[in-house]
């Protein structure tokens, strides 16, 4: 796949991205960015049909919801990188005056971004509600959105999950970022999500997995995948292993880095293992 | 004082649903979202006529708000219904960050409101939403008096661009304002010009107020009556206008003083001219099952209510 190379490098540098951002305010998420990174890379550069340019409406194009937006920064960075904005704005991460919120938001007007999100558990109605008015519409068009596992224990999740299969939403793909990991520990001491496939798939939705979330081939065949079995009466859920802080070793296989900023020695370790590819902001 | 005539008592959420009927007839984009209450809405001619754009999503208020507020991406202008406690407490953050925060044009539509609700008692009866509600930044709050200003405020929320609270209620009251009047978001109505003091009320407290008057004018009080449908933004000005010229102010609304119209008129006064206000609203407390009668007796939402604070608030003129 020729084109893997092209995206092997977008992944790298976004992984740069993602990481000198939370350094600079020394906040943000690093760990599920990371761990999402190939997926944002994939979608945005390999599946989704998007139009030129940005509209709220978002008419005769895919469209996107990020329901888990703690992990902005990963989402900050491939906007700006398909061109919805200067790769040089990334700088102004979760600083004053900033369009890149710390969770992101339509209210400061950032190209890209069509909900607020951050306050878990709502981007699955929100993408549901988005992929109804497609319909309405009588767009031949798709909705994605992506939640972290852990978001799952949201109850609303429920409610949508109810919704979108009993009323055959089948314009929608909603990928599940099962990394394993929240805040307080793994999601299984937490509180146990379970089988998540199974899960969907008795609410009446068609599953798939990806095994490896953070390979980037196996990104794109299985979203791919997710997209051919569209528009065939159930909407569709990707259930897409991944491991949080991917790409930096010290990052990985822990919940530690969800929400905590390298130090100045951490960043320059984690930058030598993540080269510059296309050029830093 | 000007003479009103109740053609016939209707229910308020009445007035939405033949609302609703008109925008399906003219007005494309709007859709209608219900969870679970078509009958307690009275959209059900709605739905008959545009069953594509209704989407009945169950018992499941906070999934509405956000179904509501994606269908707003692609042109929909997306119009909520349940009951009043279940389009507010129950999905607050939901509307605070999928609609309001978001900017999202969803119309968030809500029966039932206040004590008379009635018999199934304080579970269903919010007195707080006007509070929650005129506190996310953005949001316009809409409590119209009768079926004919509710009608009429559906229509027109449908052409404001941005998030909306309409509320409106379950009996039938007097029904007294023009048929097919024009609303103005924003506009406070003068419905009886007097010289004593200024009644503000808003919703089913309006016609209430007008007893009061009529009652006071047979005891030589002039009363200034006010309808404030727009709780936020707020007419200001009307209401500085009237206090400037009667000097003292009774606010009446069915919620409680905390957080209510009478806190917003308040603070216009605190800041522009201070004057005595009176509050007929409920006093802090939760409602009870009742008859709707009983209960705006019991808790002092009625005209008898609103004529004493009338009295009293003379008294510290």
């Amino acid at each position: 796949m020729a084109n893997t190379q092209r995206l092997e490098k977008l992944v790298t540098q976004v992984r740069r991205d993602i990481l000198r951002m939370v350094h600079k305010v020394n906040s943000g998420h690093p760990g599920g960015s990371l761990g999402c990174t190939e997926f944002f890379v994939a979608l945005y550069n390999e599946v989704m049909e998007l139009k030129d340019g940005f509209d709220m409406d978002g008419k005769d194009e895919d469209l996107f919801f990020l329901s888990n937006g703690h992990i902005s920064p990963v989402f900050y960075s491939v906007l700006a990188r398909r061109g919805y904005f200067p790769v040089e704005e990334l700088n102004t991460f979760r600083l004053i005056d900033s369009r890149l919120q710390g969770h992101p938001t339509t209210h400061e007007g950032l190209p890209g971004v069509r909900i607020a999100s951050g306050s878990l558990g709502q981007g699955m109605s929100v993408a549901i509600g988005a992929a109804l008015a497609k319909k309405l519409n009588k767009e031949n068009k798709l909705v994605y959105s992506l939640h972290g596992d852990g978001e799952l224990q949201e109850g609303q999740n429920w409610e949508a999950i109810m919704y979108a299969a009993g009323n055959k939403v089948d314009n929608l793909i909603a990928t599940i970022d099962r990394n394993g990991q929240q805040i307080d520990g793994s999601t299984e001491d937490v509180l146990p999500l379970g089988d998540i496939a199974e899960k969907f798939k008795v609410f009446g939705w068609d599953v798939l997995e990806i095994a490896d979330g953070n390979d980037l081939e196996q990104v794109v065949a299985g979203l791919k995948e997710a997209k051919s079995r569209t528009g065939k009466g159930k909407p569709v859920c990707v259930v897409m292993t991944t491991v949080m802080g991917n790409g930096v070793d010290f990052m990985m296989h822990t919940h530690a880095w969800h929400g905590k900023a390298p130090n100045d020695g951490q960043l320059a370790t984690a930058l030598e293992q993540n080269p510059e590819t296309l050029g830093d902001y | 004082m000007t003479q009103y005539t109740d053609q016939g008592k209707k229910d308020t959420r009445s007035g939405y649903g033949a609302g609703m009927t008109e925008l399906g007839r003219t007005n494309p984009n709007v859709v209608a979202l219900c969870a679970d209450l078509v009958g307690s809405l009275k959209i059900q001619d709605f739905i008959d006529e545009n069953p594509e754009r209704f989407f009945q999503v169950g018992i499941a208020e906070a999934n509405m708000m956000g179904i509501a507020a994606g269908l707003t991406i692609g042109g929909k202008i997306p119009f909520t219904g349940t009951f009043a406690n279940f389009s507010t407490g129950r999905v607050y953050d939901q509307i605070r960050q999928s609609i309001a925060y978001s900017d999202k044009n969803v119309k968030i539509c809500a029966s039932h409101a206040g004590i008379t609700l009635g018999e199934d008692g304080a579970t269903h009866q919010i007195l707080e939403d006007i509070g929650l509600m005129k506190m996310l930044p953005g949001m316009t709050v809409i409590n119209p008096c009768d079926y004919n200003q509710t009608k009429a405020a559906t229509l027109a929320i449908a052409e404001h661009h941005g998030p909306v609270y309409l509320r409106f209620g379950r009996p039938k009251v007097a029904n007294f304002t023009p048929v097919d009047q024009t609303f103005e978001i924003g506009k406070a109505l003068l419905l009886s010009p007097g010289t004593d003091v200024t009644i503000i009320a808003t919703g089913h407290l309006v016609w209430e107020s007008l007893l009061a008057a009529e009652e006071l004018e047979n005891q030589g009080i002039s009363c200034e009556v006010i309808n404030i449908h727009t709780i936020k933004p707020l007419d200001e000005k009307a209401i500085l206008d009237s206090v400037k010229k009667t000097g003292c102010v009774v606010t009446a609304e069915e919620h409680n003083y905390l957080g209510g119209l009478g806190e917003s008129v308040a603070r216009t006064l605190a800041q522009h001219l201070p004057a005595p206000q009176e509050f007929v609203a409920t006093q802090d407390t939760f409602g009870e099952s009742g008859t709707p009668a009983q209960l705006m007796e019991k808790y002092g939402l009625n005209n008898k209510a609103v004529a004493a604070a009338v009295l009293k608030v003379l008294k510290r003129k």
